[in-house]
């Protein structure tokens, strides 16, 4: 992708050929820790998207700025900087207004910063030179496409508490090779691209 | 605690991939080729090494409440000199991780070390952690390239074998068969999903098994001293 590539294809891209989990790997963590219930997979994925959106269109500016004084060096400390504010902020604002949502997500939400999703997002912007619009759709999209992902991925979860495994792929081992099988099945949007 | 058993901890019993399970993104992401999984783990363990001891020597001033946004800072400027010394020196190795060196910034096998062991350790053991706990990562790296990459592609070494005029990051490696009866599909992302599941999993058959030799190595020990008695 590029400074040129198109709205709707940064959407469709960032949605289903080349989400953020299944085919880039970024926001495992969570996808993996907050998915054993859709609930809670649907709050957290709300969260991220709304941090991605956010994150891109500050980092957006904050790129813009460094770019003109020069210290494009400072890229990654100034971006973690701001992912870790904005994600203080969301956390202060939503203890205060939606404090159901607050203990729900619990330990998750002050992780969101570790999240590689945003921090991915925010960098791949810089790397593909997208404009304001651009970086703050690819960001609100790309959060729609984890979203996506990771409801998905609970609600399989959920079925996979009935189902008779051996004994040594409990917990994390069946999860992945359930996430690969999903993974094969959005590898359906994109094609069998060799190499 | 003595380096003997840091050493194990970090290779085995407590590996961060295998079994505290974290920084699992980049394991998954990067182990097409060997090149990446040694340039990878080899970063990972510079970055880790250091800021461990940096954490560790700071870690009396350091206010409690804003110990996380510190860790953050300290792991984001080492991360960006290495960043810029492979942009500078393994340019190849620059291009094929891509995105994912300034993102060991939010791996969190760094931030996990620093908050459950350099907090509360004096400096030469966090070195130590760093350098056992980075070798444990760069062994997992490397065995996932090896898997994906010989049952995928049929070759091995890419990148560090065979290299064109000695470059490193460069030639195909050895081709232990011909690429086209690989299962293309270990390439994929899907691959990096199922080889580390199948490498968790065997993890923990092992550990179950030694913890099960274990106890019944105690068992026959009471019993014979409960004989002798």
């Amino acid at each position: 992708m590029s400074s040129t590539t198109s709205i709707f294809a940064i959407i469709l891209s960032a949605v289903l050929t080349n989400n953020f989990i299944f085919s880039q790997f970024l926001g495992c963590c969570p996808f993996l820790g907050c998915s054993s219930k859709i609930d809670t997979a649907a709050g957290m994925g709300l969260a991220v998207t709304f941090v991605m959106g956010l994150a891109s269109a500050i980092c957006w500016l904050v790129n813009c700025l460094l770019v003109k004084l020069g210290l494009g060096f400072l890229q990654t400390i100034a971006y973690i900087l701001v992912i870790a504010a904005l994600v203080q902020f969301i956390e202060m604002f939503l203890k205060k207004s939606i404090p159901s949502l607050y203990s729900a997500l619990g330990i998750y939400l002050p992780l969101i910063t570790t999240n590689c999703a945003v921090l991915g997002v925010v960098l791949l912007n810089t790397q593909y030179s997208f404009g304001f619009l651009q970086s703050v759709v690819y960001g609100v999209f790309g959060g729609l496409g984890f979203m996506l992902a990771i409801c998905l991925f609970a609600s399989v979860r959920e079925k996979l508490e009935f189902a008779d495994y051996p004994e040594s792929f409990e917990g994390f081992p069946i999860c992945l090779v359930s996430a690969g099988l999903l993974a094969l099945a959005f590898m359906g949007f994109s094609g069998m691209k060799i190499g | 605690m003595n380096i003997k058993q840091q050493f194990k901890e970090g290779l085995i019993t407590n590996n961060p991939v295998l079994v505290q399970l974290i920084g699992m993104c980049a394991t998954m992401a990067i182990t097409t080729s060997l090149f990446n999984g040694i340039g990878m783990g080899l970063s990972v363990l510079v970055i880790l090494t250091c800021c461990n001891v940096v954490i560790s020597l700071i870690r009396k001033v350091i206010p409690n409440d804003i110990r996380l946004a510190i860790f953050v800072l300290v792991i984001a400027g080492f991360v960006t000199i290495v960043d810029l010394l492979l942009q500078a020196y393994v340019p190849a190795l620059s291009a094929s991780l891509g995105v994912f060196i300034p993102l060991i910034v939010v791996n969190c096998i760094i931030i996990g070390r620093a908050e459950a062991f350099c907090q509360k350790n004096p400096v030469g053991p966090s070195f130590f952690d760093g350098i056992f706990q980075g070798l444990g990562y760069t062994l997992v790296l490397i065995a996932m390239c090896v898997i994906r990459e010989l049952l995928g592609k049929g070759s091995f070494g890419t990148g560090i074998i065979n290299t064109i005029d000695g470059v490193i990051g460069t030639g195909n490696g050895i081709q232990v068969f011909p690429s086209e009866y690989g299962a293309l599909v270990l390439t994929l992302p899907i691959g990096g999903f199922i080889t580390l599941g199948c490498l968790i999993a065997l993890m923990q058959y092992a550990l179950r098994k030694s913890a099960e030799k274990k106890e019944a190595k105690e068992k026959a020990l009471a019993a014979q001293e409960k004989e002798a008695a």
